[in-house]
């Protein structure tokens, strides 16, 4: 029992970080249908940043956090700005290799600032453990939950109730006709950008209390893909619940069957769900099928 | 397919003809020439780049039969790759065949299983398809380093040298030669195949499936052909590069081995075969040349020579998203533009 509550916690809280980069994923598919395979590098420019922030420039860890995500945000607008705008209306192929050399150029320059070594320093998020009854869990992994969830919220909300929001999902709805009633697209995709390297740059931090700073962080941009295929590519809730569901099953898989297995289990779900239901849980069932 | 102005075809031969101009053929001709002697004149650095471009030019025509021609993505390539170099190594370690008949019978595995993966095609389109071949990929990758029984996990499988009449031929300068002709082959092959019914219904699903199966074309069939045919090759190019290092490692054949083979076809152009070459010219070159000029610079400038691999990055990135942005088609078209400007010259109807 103790094991397994242990798992769940540590689960949710990867889970949640997923759902963070999956978030970001989504809200740039919706707006601009543009599969960004640069997410996962969006994650790891939010974990050097707020290393560059609080543990290189000395900042405290509430403006660090906010230096953070506003740099992240003018990186994300620039890359749309001088990148993704050019190519507006070209073929899927286009769109995914375009956001792969942004990954790679991203990559680099991560790599040639800060250099390769994995970096440490003193997170925000407690160190110590917390003991729940006979179990014992680290509090940096248990307090990240409830972090992801505020953000996660906060970006559903944004798509209700703000007009931006609103604006965004009339482009995904029909473009033309959003055009028509005067909505801006290249604001709407610049604030799709701006939103998804936020919400990326929040899960960076995350990151970097829980994991560390280090260059591997960019493997988790590939497991963005099972979360948003069993969410549903086009819903933030399905982003916040397939995160959670793939945490879990990793989790689960690596401590009850072995660690290895716990790498391939997210795709072998992406396969089934591919061909059971390739809308996902939530998402639209328009879908291109043969 | 433009109409030459000027050309005068008699026969249907020669209308027919791959190379219908005298102009084309002593182009051919002098690059004929070039590749034949160029291992006689070049050191073996740049013979290995050679045997390393012969070898991508083999994985990018058959990428791009599946991805520029048929219109299908697949993140796949390097998992293709890999089916093709295990099975050919696997062969001949366990079951002790000569080094051609396993790298033969590596391409049919490949191209079967290149067809299985093929089968969510029937169902997925565009980017579920990308998706699913990238789980595949994953899938894959997690396989080769994990079923240790049968292929020596994260350890490397080491080949004996092939030979051929008692030649070792993984050394750089017999290589060349089984490079070339395999990739002349392949090139060979698949200008052909795009003249044929079923290249030619390959477009078609490309450009608008459901006019295609409307004019008798069988969709199903025809991925699922393109799949097969594509992988075939990309088998054979897995299986050379076995067989050229006789070493197999995983890290040969992971995700990022599809995306350098996706960069090429871009780069060099989609649906091309000549820009898969050269796309596979420029992308094996690109990072070889930052090399040498970051060594350049190592005396001068340290710092410089320090920031090399994340260069080499960087750069592999900017090609893609420049190429991209202001010529999608390619380097295939931009050679067309220098073509053109030169089949007129100078007689330009228009300076453009």
């Amino acid at each position: 029992m103790d094991i397994f509550l242990q798992l769940t916690v540590s689960g949710l809280s990867t889970g949640m970080i997923y759902a963070l980069a999956a978030a970001g994923f989504v809200v740039i598919y919706k707006a601009s249908d543009v599969i960004n395979f640069a997410q996962g590098d969006l994650l790891l420019l939010g974990t050097y940043l707020v290393f560059f922030a609080v543990a290189q420039t000395g900042l405290p860890w509430s403006l660090g956090v906010l230096v953070t995500v506003l740099l992240a945000v003018a990186v994300a607008l620039a890359i749309e700005r001088l990148v993704l705008r050019p190519l507006i209306g070209e073929p899927i192929i286009s769109m995914i290799m375009v956001t792969i050399g942004l990954s790679s150029i991203l990559r680099a320059a991560v790599n040639a600032i800060w250099g390769p070594a994995p970096r440490s320093f003193e997170s925000f998020l407690p160190a110590g453990d917390v003991a729940l009854g006979p179990v014992v869990l680290s509090s940096g992994r248990l307090l990240s939950i409830p972090i992801a969830l505020v953000v996660l919220a906060a970006l559903w909300l944004f798509f209700r109730h703000t007009r931006d929001g609103i604006a965004m999902r009339a482009i995904a709805d029909d473009q033309q006709a959003a055009l028509s009633m005067g909505i801006s697209i290249p604001r709407v995709f610049g604030i799709a950008w701006g939103l998804a390297a936020a919400s990326a740059a929040i899960g960076g931090i995350m990151l970097a209390g829980i994991v560390g700073v280090s260059p591997n962080v960019t493997s988790i941009g590939l497991r963005v893909f099972p979360v948003v295929i069993l969410g549903g590519l086009d819903s933030i809730r399905g982003a916040v619940i397939g995160g959670a569901i793939i945490g879990l099953l990793e989790v689960y898989t690596g401590g009850y069957v072995g660690h290895g297995l716990s790498l391939v289990v997210p795709y072998v779900v992406l396969v089934l769900v591919l061909m059971v239901r390739p809308y996902g849980l939530f998402g639209k069932e328009i879908i291109e099928r043969v | 397919m433009s109409l030459e102005c000027g050309v005068f075809h008699t026969r249907y031969e020669s209308d027919m003809g791959l190379r219908p101009r005298p102009v084309q053929r002593i182009r051919l001709a002098f690059f004929a020439t070039f590749v034949l002697l160029f291992p006689f004149v070049a050191g073996p650095y740049w013979l290995d780049l050679a045997n390393q471009i012969a070898i991508a030019t083999v994985g990018a025509i058959g990428l791009n039969i599946l991805v520029g021609y048929t219109g299908q993505i697949s993140l796949g390539q390097g998992a293709f790759m890999a089916i093709g170099a295990y099975t050919a190594g696997l062969l001949t370690l366990n079951a002790g065949l000569p080094w051609g008949v396993s790298i033969a019978l590596a391409c049919v595995v490949t191209s079967l299983a290149g067809t299985f993966f093929g089968l969510p095609s029937l169902r997925l389109k565009g980017l579920y398809l990308a998706i699913a071949t990238l789980a595949a990929q994953e899938i894959v990758e997690w396989g080769m380093t994990h079923w240790t029984a049968v292929t020596g996990g994260t350890e490397a499988i080491v080949l004996p040298a092939p030979s051929l009449f008692g030649v070792r031929l993984n050394s750089s300068f017999a290589f060349y030669w089984f490079g070339v002709l395999m990739a002349a082959g392949t090139a060979l092959f698949a200008a052909n195949l795009f003249r044929t019914r079923m290249g030619r219904a390959f477009v078609a699903v490309r450009d608008q499936d459901i006019a295609a199966s409307v004019i008798g074309v069988n969709i199903f069939r025809t991925k699922l052909l393109a799949f097969a045919t594509s992988s075939f090759f990309v088998g054979l190019a897995g299986a050379m590069i076995a067989y050229y290092r006789t070493i197999i490692t995983w890290e040969r054949f992971t995700l990022e081995t599809s995306i350098v083979y996706l960069a090429m076809i871009i780069v060099g152009g989609l649906g091309s075969i000549r820009g898969s070459f050269f796309g596979a010219v420029l992308i094996t070159l690109l990072p070889a040349l930052i090399t040498n000029a970051g060594r350049a610079l190592q005396d001068t400038a340290p710092v410089v020579a320090n920031l090399l691999p994340y260069a080499q990055q960087a750069v592999f990135g900017i090609v893609i998203i420049l190429f991209l942005v202001f010529e999608p088609k390619g380097l295939s078209k931009l050679w067309g533009n220098v073509k053109d400007y030169f089949h007129v010259w100078p007689f330009a109807y228009r300076r453009g």
